[in-house]
């Protein structure tokens, strides 16, 4: 079945809007990557690792990762409130 | 502390929970829970992740691992983090099919299979067990830890019986809160209200005790992370593979756990609680995390050697001193195992209950013919059980396995069982093709081989696996050994373990969906819940209904109560416009009815209870194609319709613009008959007048005669001018024009023109420039009509070109097969906003008469131009008048009557 066809090019409002709905896609990934930086840092030839700089460095990822997620909720927010339309945006087919 | 102050400070804490629980509930009922349903209280009541093995385990697993620990909250923050891509779909999902558990979701995906519904119950049950174990082991080790007093020793010296107690306080427990009352719907909302005080409990705790040990016991930040790096041992170093492995698995396990679907997507009510929870639940992770390390480092320091790491939560204040202290690390673990074993065991029931029980109780009174009876006393009853059954399961772990030392481990062994569900349930989510056979398959062979790789090893050699087996491999057969399938043998067990189920798992999804064929209900699931967003649901699962409501009335009396299920049907009724309990059986109101069903019983048991008395009137394939032929064959003609509307438009454009040119037309007529009537008055004006004269008087000298004669003839010949003119340019409008074409020269013509021309204002002298080479053109043409161009030009300039020395420049040219004459005088020319208008029949650039014509001249030249195939026009800026006369070198001869047909027929458009 084919779907309707949808708008090419959107309104300054909804093409932010789908812009931040990919960062919110991304955002995992991104976290993901950062922290597996500790992994490439350490050499197992010291004896003790570098554990307290580490715990610092992940709480801080952490913590970013909440605060992006915070202010990408808000935005989002606004997604799920708008009422119902015909192709509300699917994550699989939106651009 | 005394051991009985111990037991009545846990009853208290439960009867405030109980009364938070029943007051949450009553006011829901009442329709009050306005505040329950808040964001806050459901990201609270997602931290039944954080289990006693969170509590207490943590921070032993610091002790040992260093970092690894945060793999753990890691992998949840990152699903949490990235809701939109994953858990929206979800929670949308189980909402608006009223899932009632994760067992529930996949059946329901794959076409309401009770099967599937059967394996994940087991499923889940084999990898909540120890998980519930682990939960009893933290609180009798609590207990344990906690009384001191040497004479009741001999209380806490069996920490199998302490277990037993507190698994039958808490199924009594569970079975009150989660049970209570008759309906037996899908959402607890006093459970949840009662999680939520106690992931506040816990959190405080903890953070009481990171408190009190980063700047009581050290002096602040800067010195633990000091102490940390001085207690730093080798075996803390990051491994790559674990770290990596275990941010996965946690990641899986907080989407496929029971007891966190529970949570997150069945009591669930609101999209936007997800958004909320998106930052704050991994805020909870956060804080919880944050003094882990501290508290792990400090009793490594502190507490005498031998120690368990498991319990320094508790064990450090008391070691130092703090009862007060260590009372609320008590209760934040009994808070964190507690909670955990409500929501599992209520969780687990559920789907006891939905999948195996009910069914199979249904199947044995249709064998028999016996009507069904109350379901409601029957499912509670079966949740009850359920729940005991769960605990007692839980108990026996314990007892079997003895307590191991490590919680850790027994956590993540859980987390492998219920990660096998992943495949199945992201299939479910983004794969249209995920099919039945290909889930049923794939979650077998998960979880037999995390039976045999990581399950049954765990109990340690010798209980269900022999040591000879662990060694050797079953038989002898080296690359069978449970540690290293394969030959692999250089991932940890729990890698190993996690790697080959869920690789195998997927393998064998993927193949069982490629191969096998859905059933059309399967269809209809997948694609209502892969399309969750799109609003037009493609095809129903009901098409065919042949039952009565009297028939279905007591169906849905005996699942959701009399007044509950009178009243279902009356709103239906209502709703269909109809009066009394009786709806019309329509495909949407069984669709209603079964939605409303599943949320008590589940899915496939709803749906096999209606279809038992509807007969056998499930969808066909046959209708499926019925429904996407009709889908296809409305959009083919939308997009026929699109097609006409755009054809109608374009018509309706086109004779809009006919009409305007008609309209254009006809007041150009009018003007035109006007005109005429005017041209021809005037000198029908004077001749009647002279004539009337002459006729009139009677003593007329011969001169004034002859005078008036001479007036009469002067007039006549005029308007015989005027009607010869009209009928020139009749002729040459239409077309009907015979043309004389012969072969002559240009510079003839010009020549001929200019002589002719010297009769106008004969007086005037006109200097005529020309080059005379250039003119030397051989034209074929119509000679006399050309003249006739080029005289009344010529005649215009002699008559408007008014200067003293008035001259009139000739340049002849040939371009590309046409030749253009160009006619430049040296007079004021023709301003701007009359050029468009001298062409025009009857229009003057003067009103004064003296000119002597009607204004049709330069009107006829056009139509003569056009007629030999070229056109006049004027060329402004000059520097006087001038005009252009083109027309090709040779002419062509013509069907005379085509250019008036063009000109119809552009009109007509």
């Amino acid at each position: 079945m084919s779907r309707p066809p949808r708008p090419q090019f959107l309104a300054r409002d909804s093409y932010r809007m789908r812009r931040l709905m990919d960062a919110a896609k991304f955002l995992p990934l991104f976290g993901f990557v950062l922290l597996l930086l500790p992994l490439m840092r350490h050499s197992p030839d010291v004896e003790a690792p570098p554990t307290a700089s580490e715990m610092v460095y992940l709480f801080l990822v952490w913590f970013g990762l909440i605060l992006l997620a915070l202010l990408m909720s808000l935005g989002l927010r606004r997604v799920l409130s708008a009422p119902p339309q015909k192709s509300d945006p699917s994550p699989l087919s939106e651009d | 502390m005394s051991f009985n102050m111990l037991v009545l400070t846990c009853l208290a804490y439960v009867i405030l929970l109980f009364a938070v629980a029943s007051a949450a509930e009553r006011a829901a009922t009442a329709g009050r829970a306005g505040w329950l349903r808040s964001p806050m209280i459901y990201t609270l009541s997602l931290s039944v992740y954080c289990t006693a093995w969170t509590f207490y385990g943590a921070v032993g697993y610091a002790a040992r691992s260093g970092l690894e620990f945060m793999t753990i909250y890691l992998g949840p923050t990152l699903v949490f983090v990235g809701w939109w891509v994953l858990l929206r779909k979800l929670v949308r999902i189980g909402r608006e099919n009223r899932v009632t558990s994760i067992a529930d979701m996949i059946s329901a995906r794959y076409g309401k299979s009770n099967l599937l519904g059967v394996i994940v119950t087991l499923m889940c049950v084999a990898a909540g067990t120890p998980y519930i174990a682990l939960q009893l082991q933290s609180i009798s080790l609590s207990f344990t830890v906690f009384v001191l007093d040497p004479s009741e020793v001999g209380l806490t010296a069996d920490p199998a019986l302490i277990a037993f107690w507190v698994a039958i306080g808490l199924a009594f427990f569970t079975i009150v809160f989660g049970t209570r009352t008759l309906d037996a719907n899908e959402q607890h909302p006093g459970v949840v209200t009662a999680i939520a005080v106690e992931a506040v409990v816990k959190l405080l705790a903890l953070i009481a005790v990171g408190i009190f040990v980063v700047w009581f016991v050290a002096t602040g930040p800067a010195d633990i992370l000091a102490r940390i790096d001085a207690q730093a041992l080798p075996q803390w170093t990051i491994q790559p593979g674990r770290w990596t492995g275990l941010i996965l698995l946690s990641a899986i396990a907080i989407i496929c756990l029971p007891r966190m679907f529970q949570v997150t997507v069945v009591e669930n009510t609101e999209d936007k609680h997800l958004a909320t929870a998106s930052w704050a639940f991994p805020l909870y992770l956060f804080l919880i995390s944050l003094f882990v390390l501290p508290i792990a480092v400090i009793g490594m320091e502190l507490m005498p050697a031998g120690s368990n790491p498991d319990m320094f939560v508790l064990t450090l204040p008391l070691y130092l001193g703090q009862d007060g202290l260590a009372l609320l690390s008590f209760l934040g673990g009994f808070s964190a195992a507690t909670s955990m074993v409500i929501v599992a065991s209520l969780a687990l029931a559920t789907m006891v209950s939905n999948h195996i029980v009910v069914p199979l109780w249904l199947r044995v009174r249709a064998a028999r013919n016996l009507d069904s009876g109350d379901m409601r006393l029957l499912v509670l009853s079966v949740r009850r059980l359920s729940i005991s059954l769960v605990l007692v399961l839980g108990y026996l772990y314990y007892v079997v396995t003895g307590g191991s030392e490590a919680l850790a481990a027994i956590g993540l062994i859980a987390f492998v069982g219920v990660a096998q569900m992943l495949p199945a349930l992201l299939g479910a989510l983004f794969w249209r093709g995920a099919s039945r056979t290909g889930a049923a398959l794939g979650l077998v062979t998960g979880m037999v081989l995390w039976f045999y790789t990581l399950f049954l090893p765990s109990f340690g050699p010798g209980v269900f696996l022999s040591a000879q087996v662990m060694e050797a491999g079953p038989f002898g057969l080296a690359w069978l050994r449970p540690y290293s399938l394969f030959g692999l043998t250089t991932l940890d067990p729990l890698l190993h373990a996690l790697f080959w189920s869920l690789l195998l798992n997927v393998l064998v999804f993927c193949i069982g969906s490629f191969l096998s064929f859905p059933s059309p209900m399967e269809r209809v699931q997948s694609a209502l819940f892969v399309n969750i967003y799109d609003r037009t649901g493609p095809a129903r699962s009901w098409t065919r209904p042949v039952a009565e409501a009297e028939d279905l009335l007591p169906i849905a009396q005996r699942i959701l109560g009399v007044s509950e299920g009178q009243n279902f049907f009356r709103a239906q009724a209502d709703l269909q416009g109809k009066q009394g309990f009786l709806p019309d059986i329509t495909p949407e109101f069984l669709e209603a009815l079964e939605l409303k069903l599943s949320g008590s019983v589940g899915a496939a048991t709803a749906h096999a209870m209606l279809a038992q008395s509807v007969g056998t009137a499930v969808v066909s394939v046959e209708d499926l194609m019925a429904v996407a032929s009709e889908t296809a064959q409305i959009m083919e003609y939308s997009a026929q319709l699109e097609a006409k509307s755009e054809e109608l438009s374009r018509t309706a454009r086109k004779l809009r613009e006919a009409n305007e040119m008609l309209q254009k037309l006809s007041v150009q007529k009018d003007a035109f008959l006007s005109q005429i009537s005017h041209e021809l008055r005037t000198p029908m004006t004077s001749i009647r007048a002279f004539s009337e004269i002459m006729m009139d008087t009677d003593a007329m000298s011969p001169e004034e005669r002859t005078h008036f004669a001479q007036i009469i003839h002067d007039e006549s010949i005029r308007l015989t001018r005027l009607l010869d003119d009209l009928l020139d340019l009749s002729v040459l409008e239409h077309g009907q024009v015979q043309l004389n074409i012969s072969t002559v020269q240009l510079r003839e013509l010009l020549d001929k023109a200019i002589r002719s021309s010297e009769s106008v204002q004969a007086d005037r002298k006109f200097r005529i420039l020309r080059n005379r080479d250039p003119e030397d053109i051989e034209v074929t043409t119509d000679a006399g009509r050309l003249t006739q161009v080029f005289i009344n030009i010529l005649s215009n300039a002699r008559k408007y070109c008014i200067t003293d020395d008035p001259q009139m420049q000739i340049k002849v040219r040939e371009r590309k097969g046409m030749v253009e004459v160009d006619f430049i005088d040296n007079g004021a020319g023709i301003p701007r906003d009359k050029q468009a208008l001298i062409f025009e029949k009857f229009s003057r650039l003067t009103d004064e008469m003296q000119a002597g014509g009607a204004g049709l001249g330069l009107a006829i030249c056009r139509e003569i131009m056009h007629n030999l195939g070229g056109d006049i026009a004027y060329v402004p800026g000059q520097g006087g008048a001038a005009f252009r006369v083109s027309f090709p070198r040779v002419l062509a001869p013509r069907a005379p009557a085509q250019k008036s047909a063009e000109t119809v027929s552009e009109a007509a458009q």
